[in-house]
């Protein structure tokens, strides 16, 4: 019985296999295994097959381009998406096991709040008034600005349409537009939870993210990126292309930052970070590794904020900015790993060295598309040494509390990598940026104002994101409080938070004490 | 009949293990401890800054001996458990007045 059911088993198999390619050979389309021969002129969709009219073919190669657009940025866009356990790891592995549930339930939850908030009003608000979406088709159904006059210019200030991506936003370009752009904000939103972590109550955190996705992010993205006036200081002024940041280095990085500066400040430090003295006292994190891989992650994904900022997967410049955001990304980690082993402490410090390589990828976001690889690897560099050294300050000096090093990556190298676009861009892309003739060019290439414009954008930045999250943060405050009781910062968020450990049967180390301060 | 308890770096175990097991020591029970000498635990590093780790891990090895045993077991655990450093440990002996195999309820060296 048992053969029998053994070699009927094996006829069927054998059957499967012989039975299709013995089909195959009777067709007339016979297999191509090389795929030389799959897709020809019969593809071409025209009124006499396989004699398509120049019409008809232009038809395709148009259709064909633009969905290579499309593809590149939903592509990118995913890989967008998947920053957000990167972040949430680098995150959590540098708090303490205490707060593991707590720290990766913001990161979690960030992304569905922020997204809902983004699809309400902020994608409205920040590309509400864009106009064609030149590189996915032209449709322009995203067109009314809200503008005022000053100096007798027109100040392009928020967009009112594509509210809940209905009406004429029911569009594919525009749908497409509003997964990467929606991505990009939850960087943004995702950025402060770092800088306010383990001290933090998760009812004012789910507050502040639908802020960030209503209000903060999109106000400063359309000055940017929406057709606002920061884009067109170059039509209107004569200040290079206008403030130009290519994947956002000043509109996601630099207002994560700035946002994370503010909440920082307004929340306090954490139970026992500083002394009365005003010296602080160390409190490590609980996972190196899970800091390295979160921190690979971000850098894996890094690959579609830049390089999928084109919108356009026919732009080849896509190979320079790609090269470019590696090539920072490295002498980023390098410089903060040599810095901290000659100049500061002596040691390779691994997370310094995460920080390092996420500072060189902050830095060369905005330049990445402008710039080559000499200033990229320069920026780099430089971004890597800034990091370490703003680490300290804002801890020494501001005596503000950053478990994870947010505002200096995000802050201090979002603000670096706008300045160094207006220093180091070498005028080989970007002809027609923001509706002004010629390529981008900064100070050492012979466009000083590309320069100003830029400073004109971080300042902005500073001032318009910093304003909105106090009033954000303080409102907060004022209506549920930001901290948490005392006795539950002390034992860990987890459980008075949110009713389970991070880490079950496993017994918490000395590095999850509060430190005392004294 | 006396009680060794040896203080030592959880790195030595093994050594000090292997090491009663060829002087002939009868049996061991080890704890996995935390504490501070004269130095007062140490120094680490995060992100740059220096902290104090006041408690450190040891383990502790605790033999019963009968008392002629005593000196070649205690050089055999500080041969080696000895790194030269600071932080080697130490042992310390203490008289027992008894001791009980409860498999047998024998009593006294016999019973070790």
């Amino acid at each position: 019985m048992r053969r029998i059911l053994i070699i009927s088993a094996l006829a069927l198999f054998a059957g499967a296999i012989l039975l299709p390619s013995a089909l195959l050979e009777a067709s007339p389309l016979a297999p191509d295994p090389n795929g030389c021969n799959t897709g020809t002129i019969q593809d071409v969709q025209a009124a006499i097959p396989g004699k398509p009219t120049i019409e008809e073919l232009g038809a395709v190669v148009g259709h064909n381009k633009i969905s290579i657009n499309i593809v590149w940025a939903l592509v990118a866009g995913f890989l967008v998406m998947f920053m957000q356990p990167g972040f949430a790891m680098v995150e959590t592995g540098l708090t303490r096991a205490k707060n593991a549930a707590h720290t990766m339930a913001m990161n979690f939850l960030v992304y569905p709040l922020g997204m809902l908030s983004f699809y309400v009003c902020g994608f409205a608000l920040m590309f509400g008034g864009l106009g064609a979406i030149s590189t996915m088709g032209g449709y322009a159904g995203l067109n009314h600005e809200f503008t005022i006059n000053l100096f007798g210019k027109p100040f392009g200030l928020f967009g009112t349409k594509g509210f809940f991506l209905s009406g004429s936003s029911y569009d594919v370009a525009v749908f497409a537009l509003f997964l990467f752009q929606m991505v990009f904000m939850d960087t943004t939103a995702t950025i402060p939870t770092g800088a306010l972590a383990e001290r933090w109550k998760f009812l004012a955190f789910c507050i502040y993210a639908c802020f960030v996705g209503t209000i903060i992010y999109p106000i400063f993205g359309n000055w940017v990126w929406g057709g606002g006036w920061l884009a067109m200081l170059g039509q209107n002024f004569h200040l290079g292309h206008g403030h130009a940041d290519f994947a956002g280095s000043s509109v996601v990085h630099m207002c994560g930052g700035v946002i994370a500066l503010v909440g920082a400040w307004i929340i306090g430090p954490r139970l026992g970070k500083f002394n009365k003295d005003g010296s602080a006292n160390a409190i490590p994190g609980h996972n190196i590794p899970m800091a390295v891989i979160g921190t690979f992650i971000l850098a894996f994904g890094w690959f579609g904020f830049n390089a999928g900022s084109t919108l356009a997967g026919t732009d080849l410049r896509i190979a320079v900015v790609a090269v470019n955001t590696m090539l920072a990304s490295a002498a980023g980690a390098v410089a903060a790993t040599i810095w901290m082993w000659i100049v500061r402490t002596k040691k390779p410090d691994p997370s310094m060295m995460c920080n390092g390589m996420l500072a060189g990828l902050v830095a060369i976001t905005a330049p990445c598309a402008f710039v080559n690889s000499i200033s990229a690897c320069v920026i780099g560099l430089i971004a890597g040494i800034l990091v370490v050294e703003s680490v300290y300050f804002i801890e020494g000096k501001l005596k503000l509390d950053d478990p994870v090093g947010a505002i200096s990556v995000h802050g201090v190298n979002g603000a670096w990598g706008c300045l160094a676009l207006g220093i180091f861009a070498d005028g080989s892309y970007g002809d027609g940026w923001n509706g002004v003739a010629g390529t981008v060019k900064g100070l050492l290439y012979g466009d000083p104002s590309q320069f100003a414009a830029q400073c004109i954008g971080i300042t902005a930045n500073f001032i318009y994101v910093g304003l909105i999250s106090l009033i954000v943060f303080k409102l907060i405050d004022v209506v549920i409080g930001h901290r948490p009781d005392p006795m539950a910062e002390i034992e860990g968020l987890d459980i008075p938070e949110m009713g389970v450990v991070g880490y079950s049967g496993i017994k918490m180390d000395k590095h999850s004490e509060t430190p005392i301060s004294i | 009949m006396k009680k060794i308890e040896a203080i030592i770096r959880p790195t030595k175990l093994d050594a000090v293990r292997r090491a009663l097991e060829e002087a002939g020591c009868p049996g061991i029970t080890i704890t996995e401890v935390e504490g501070h000498g004269k130095q007062k635990g140490m120094v680490q590093q995060w992100r740059g800054k220096e902290y104090k780790v006041a408690l450190l891990s040891k383990v502790k090895v605790e033999v019963v001996l009968k008392d002629g045993d005593v000196k070649r077991i205690v050089n055999a655990i500080t041969d080696a458990a000895k790194t030269g450093d600071i932080g080697d440990g130490k042992i310390f002996i203490s008289p027992v007045e008894d001791a009980v195999r409860i498999r047998t309820a024998e009593q006294g060296d016999i019973a070790i």
